[in-house]
C-alpha cells in the first residue's frame, strides 16, 4: 500500500513503538516563544534537568513584544520577556531577542531562517506551528508540559492522528487568495471538521501557490480542529530554501533535495477523509460570527441563524450576531470598519504585504478608520522598507510598526476598543481576541487594503 | 501531574459549541510566568454577566464541567485547564475537544471524557435538576454511562505519572537514534 507524505515522516521520526503505548517522536526543530515557556523551563529547573539539544532548539520574542518605537511595556510583560532571556542563557538555547535583527513572529522566521525544512517534525507552544507543514514538515502546537518534555528529552510521545486530504482544483479568479482558500475550507468543514486529523492540501491549485500563500493555508489548519496541515514539498519549495542560512549547502544540499523528493504522497496512498474545493467558483471570504467557520462569501449577506439546522449551531449563531451586533440579511459590503490590522502569522509575509501595497498605492485610508501593518519579522520589515512598501502604506495613511505578534491576539497594547470593528488579516475571530468586546472579521490582505480604503467590505477595484 | 481517581460532584453546565481557549482564559493573564492562580480569571470576560454558569450558586464547588462539542478549541495554551483545575474541575465531560486542550488536560491530571452528545445532554438535564455525578476512571464511567480512554492514558492518569519520567525510561532508544541521525539543522550555527 502507498504511504502519505504524513506517514513517510511520522515513520522516519520513529524512536520507539510498542504496543499499547503512544509512539515516540524525535523532533528535529524546536521553536520556543516567552508566553508558553517560562513555566516549562522552570520544570526543567526543578527537576535538575537540562535541554537536551539546545541546537535544535530556538527562541525569539513574538507574542507579547510592543510594535511601536517607544511603547511602554507593562511590569509583567517585562517580567516575561526576561524569563524567556534568562532561560535562554541558563540553557543555552539561541534567542533571537527583540532589537537583534533576527526577531520576528516564531512562524515567519523559522521559514526565512531556511529551518523550516521538507521531511521535519517541527513543534512548538502555539497553536499555529501547523504553518510549517507548507515545506512538507509535520508541525504542530504543544502546551507547556510538552514543551517541557522535548526540552528535556527531544521527543514527544504522541498517537498518530488519521489523514485528511483536501485537494483545491481549478484557477482562482483575480483576487482571490490562499486565505480565502483557507476559510472556504474551514467553514465547509467547521471548526471541529478536521479534529484528529492531519491535512493534506494538494492539487494543481496548491501547486500553483508561492510560499507565502501555502504558509497561509496551513497556518488555519488548526481553524478546523485539525492538528497539522501539509504540502508535499516542490520546486518552489526547494527554490525558496536554496541558499536560506539554515539550509543546506553543496553536497549536503544535493543529497537534501534527493531526500525530499521521495517525500510526496504515493499515488496509491489512501487517506481516511477526502474532500475536493474548486477554487474557480470562489470569491473573496468575510467571517461574520465569533470563530472561523462563520464565514461567507464578501458578496453575500449576513446569515439567519434559523437556516442553521442543528440546534446548538443556531444558539451559537444567535450568539455570535448578538456579539458581532449583526443583522441577519445584512449585505457583508454594506459593513462599515473601524480598524484594520495586516499582520500576524497568518499574513504578514512579504507576498502579502506586496499584494496589500499594490492596492493601497497612491490611495488613502478611508476617513475614520485606524489601519496598521505589522509586518511578520525584522527581515519581512527591512524587505518591504528595501522596495519601498513601508512609504506606500504610510502615504495611504497606515501605521507601519515593528515586527510581532501584535493585534492578532492583542496581548501588547494593539487591541480593539470595546465595540470597535475590525478587518484582520489574523486567524482568529474568537470574542474578545482582539481586545475585549472587538468585533473581528478574517479576511485577506487584499481584502483588508480595499476595505481600509473604502471603510467598508471590500474588493480591489 | 497529580492522580485522578474518581469525583462525585455536583456539575457547572455549559451547553455551547466551540468554547475556545480565549474564552477560557483571555489572553491578558498569559504575561503569567506562574503555573497556578489562573482559576480566579477562569472564563473571566464571561463571567462578568451574573447570569453566566459559573456564576450561579455552588458553582465554586462544582468538581465536573459538562460541556458542549469542541471544547477547548483554539489556542494552545495549557493557561486553560490549568485554570480549569485551579478553579476546582477535575472533570470535563463533552461530545468532543480540541485536540490540544485533550492533551494538556491529559498532562495535568485534568480527565477530558468524551461521550456521545445524547449522554452528555442527558447528564446535563440531570446536573441542571441538582443531582451529582460520579466520573469514575477506574470503571471508566460518567454519569453511569461508560467512556473510552486508552489503557496507557488511564494508568498515567491513576497513577500521577511524570510524561518526562516516563520517557526517560526509553533513554536507550533515544541515544539509539540520535546515534544514527544526522540532525538537518543547527540553530546554533545560523
Amino acid at each position: 500500500m502507498g504511504r502519505t507524505l504524513f506517514d513517510k515522516v511520522w515513520e522516519s521520526r520513529l524512536v520507539r513503538r510498542a504496543e499499547g503505548v503512544p509512539d515516540l517522536l524525535y523532533v528535529d526543530l524546536h521553536l520556543v516563544h516567552e508566553v508558553t515557556s517560562p513555566q516549562a523551563f522552570e520544570g526543567l529547573r526543578l527537576a535538575g534537568r537540562q535541554v537536551r539539544r539546545p541546537d535544535l532548539t530556538l527562541a525569539t520574542m513574538d507574542h507579547n513584544v510592543s510594535t511601536g518605537d517607544d511603547t511602554p511595556i507593562d511590569p509583567l510583560s517585562e517580567q516575561q520577556l526576561a524569563a524567556l532571556q534568562r532561560n535562554c542563557d541558563e540553557f543555552g538555547v539561541p534567542l533571537y531577542a527583540t532589537g537583534s535583527g533576527r526577531e520576528g513572529i516564531v512562524h515567519v522566521i523559522g521559514p526565512e531562517l531556511g529551518l523550516t525544512q521538507p521531511g521535519l517534525i517541527v513543534v512548538c507552544g502555539d497553536s499555529h506551528t501547523s504553518t510549517h507543514g507548507a515545506f512538507g514538515a509535520l508541525a504542530f502546537g504543544i502546551g507547556t508540559s510538552e514543551v517541557e518534555h522535548v526540552l528535556a528529552t527531544q521527543t514527544l510521545p504522541q498517537r498518530k492522528p488519521r489523514s485528511l486530504r483536501i485537494r483545491f482544483v481549478g484557477e482562482p479568479a483575480p483576487g482571490v487568495a490562499a486565505k480565502d482558500y483557507a476559510l472556504a475550507a474551514i467553514g465547509r468543514l467547521g471548526v471541529d471538521g478536521g479534529v484528529g486529523h492531519v491535512i493534506e492540501y494538494a492539487g494543481p491549485a496548491i501547486e500553483a501557490l508561492l510560499m507565502e500563500g501555502r504558509l497561509t493555508l496551513c497556518n488555519m489548519s488548526i481553524e478546523a480542529g485539525a492538528r497539522a496541515g501539509m504540502i508535499a514539498p516542490d520546486e518552489v519549495t526547494f527554490a525558496y530554501l536554496e541558499g536560506r542560512p539554515g539550509a543546506p549547502r553543496g553536497a549536503d544540499w544535493e543529497r537534501a533535495l534527493e531526500r525530499w523528493r521521495t517525500l510526496p504522497s504515493d499515488a496509491e496512498a489512501v487517506f481516511d477523509r477526502e474532500i475536493e474545493v474548486d477554487v474557480s467558483k470562489l470569491v473573496p471570504q468575510v467571517t461574520w460570527g465569533t470563530n472561523p467557520g462563520m464565514v461567507v462569501p464578501i458578496d453575500g449577506v449576513v446569515p439567519n441563524p434559523l437556516s442553521f439546522a442543528d440546534p446548538d449551531a443556531r444558539a451559537a449563531a444567535e450568539r455570535a450576531l448578538a456579539y458581532m451586533a449583526l443583522k441577519p440579511g445584512t449585505p457583508i459590503r454594506d459593513i462599515s470598519v473601524d480598524r484594520v490590522f495586516i499582520g500576524s502569522c497568518t499574513n504578514s509575509r512579504i507576498e502579502d504585504l506586496r499584494a496589500a501595497a499594490a492596492i493601497v498605492r497612491g490611495r488613502r485610508v478611508h476617513a475614520g478608520v485606524r489601519a496598521m501593518v505589522v509586518p511578520g519579522s525584522a527581515q519581512v520589515k527591512r524587505a518591504a522598507e528595501a522596495e519601498g512598501l513601508d512609504r506606500i502604506f504610510l502615504d495611504a495613511g497606515f501605521e507601519w510598526r515593528r515586527a510581532g505578534c501584535s493585534m492578532c491576539l492583542g496581548m501588547n497594547p494593539d487591541v480593539l476598543a470595546p465595540g470597535e470593528r475590525c478587518a484582520s488579516t489574523s486567524n482568529r475571530n474568537f470574542e474578545g481576541r482582539q481586545g475585549a468586546g472587538g468585533r473581528t472579521h478574517l479576511v485577506s490582505p487584499q481584502v483588508a487594503a480595499a476595505t481600509a480604503l473604502e471603510g467598508h467590505f471590500a474588493v480591489p477595484t | 501531574m497529580r492522580p485522578f481517581r474518581s469525583v462525585t460532584s455536583r456539575a457547572v453546565v455549559l451547553d455551547r459549541p466551540d468554547v475556545d481557549t480565549d474564552q477560557i482564559i483571555p489572553k491578558q493573564f498569559l504575561r503569567r510566568i506562574e503555573r497556578t492562580g489562573f482559576g480566579e480569571f477562569l472564563f473571566f470576560d464571561w463571567r462578568k454577566d451574573p447570569d453566566f454558569e459559573l456564576n450561579q450558586l455552588g458553582a465554586d464547588r462544582a468538581r465536573i464541567l459538562l460541556a458542549g462539542r469542541n471544547f477547548g478549541c483554539g489556542s494552545s495554551r495549557e493557561h486553560a485547564p490549568w485554570a480549569l483545575q485551579d478553579w476546582g474541575f477535575e472533570a470535563i465531560v463533552a461530545p468532543s475537544f480540541g485536540d490540544i486542550f485533550r492533551q494538556n488536560s491529559l498532562k495535568i491530571g485534568l480527565l477530558p471524557v468524551e461521550l456521545p452528545v445524547e449522554q452528555v445532554k442527558a447528564s446535563m438535564r440531570r446536573a441542571s435538576s441538582g443531582e451529582e455525578l460520579v466520573v469514575d476512571l477506574e470503571a471508566r464511567t460518567a454519569g453511569g454511562f461508560p467512556f473510552e480512554l486508552d489503557d496507557f492514558s488511564r494508568d498515567c492518569l491513576l497513577q500521577g505519572l511524570d510524561d518526562i519520567g516516563l520517557t526517560m525510561r526509553d533513554e536507550a532508544a533515544i541515544t539509539a537514534y540520535e546515534a544514527a541521525y544526522a540532525a538537518p539543522i543547527s540553530t546554533l550555527a545560523l
